[in-house]
């Protein structure tokens, strides 16, 4: 096996992790680990796209990843300064409101 | 020496694979918020930062091995403010389960 599709086999091992922690975004039960999912898929999909970056040799790919950590990071501040408004809003539950 | 690298590679990226595994197993399983922060925030960077020190050897040129680890820095600080608003948030309202 090459280290080409190892790190294609690796950066498919990564997005089935990242998948499997979007049950947590239906399981809720608060909005804080609907965030905590986002986390997930923002530090999960970097990883994803900068091991695809290496192992396509295309590194325009690594803006990609670093673009969507920056969007992630902000989704998530956002979130929570929205939240620091309304904090029943943010750890209701869905039942809640 | 490239396979010294490589095998180095292997080792760090699969190591990484782990974490992101264990993190994911950790949101979904553990009990409460705060116990799934702790486990998504601190597993998941760490698997990030293995997985971007596997890829540098593996980079053509110096710049994208800088950019890489300006990457991981910049999910690093991301990851550790977004964990701090999450838990000031959960805090405010009273842990829930």
């Amino acid at each position: 096996m090459t280290i080409t599709s190892f790190l294609f086999t690796a950066a498919g091992f990564v997005l089935l992790m990242v998948a499997l922690g979007l049950a947590r975004i239906l399981r809720g039960p608060t909005h804080a680990d609907r965030i905590l999912s986002v986390q997930l898929i923002g530090s999960g999909g970097v990883a994803v796209l900068l091991l695809l970056s290496v192992a396509a040799k295309f590194p325009p790919i690594m803006d990609v990843a670093l673009m969507l950590g920056l969007l992630a990071t902000f989704v998530s501040v956002a979130f929570l300064g929205d939240a620091a408004d309304s904090s029943s809003a943010f750890t209701g539950t869905t039942e809640d409101q | 020496m490239r396979l010294a690298l490589d095998i180095l590679t292997v080792v760090l990226v699969s190591a990484g694979g782990f974490f992101f595994m264990a993190g994911t197993i950790g949101l979904l399983r553990f009990p409460d918020t705060l116990t799934r922060l702790h486990a998504l925030t601190k597993v998941d960077n760490l698997g990030l930062g293995l997985i971007v020190f596997g890829l540098l050897p593996q980079v053509e040129s110096r710049l994208d091995g800088l950019k890489l680890v300006a990457i991981w820095l910049l999910v690093q600080i991301s990851g550790a403010i977004v964990s701090q608003l999450i838990a000031q948030a959960t805090r405010r309202s009273g842990p829930r389960t």
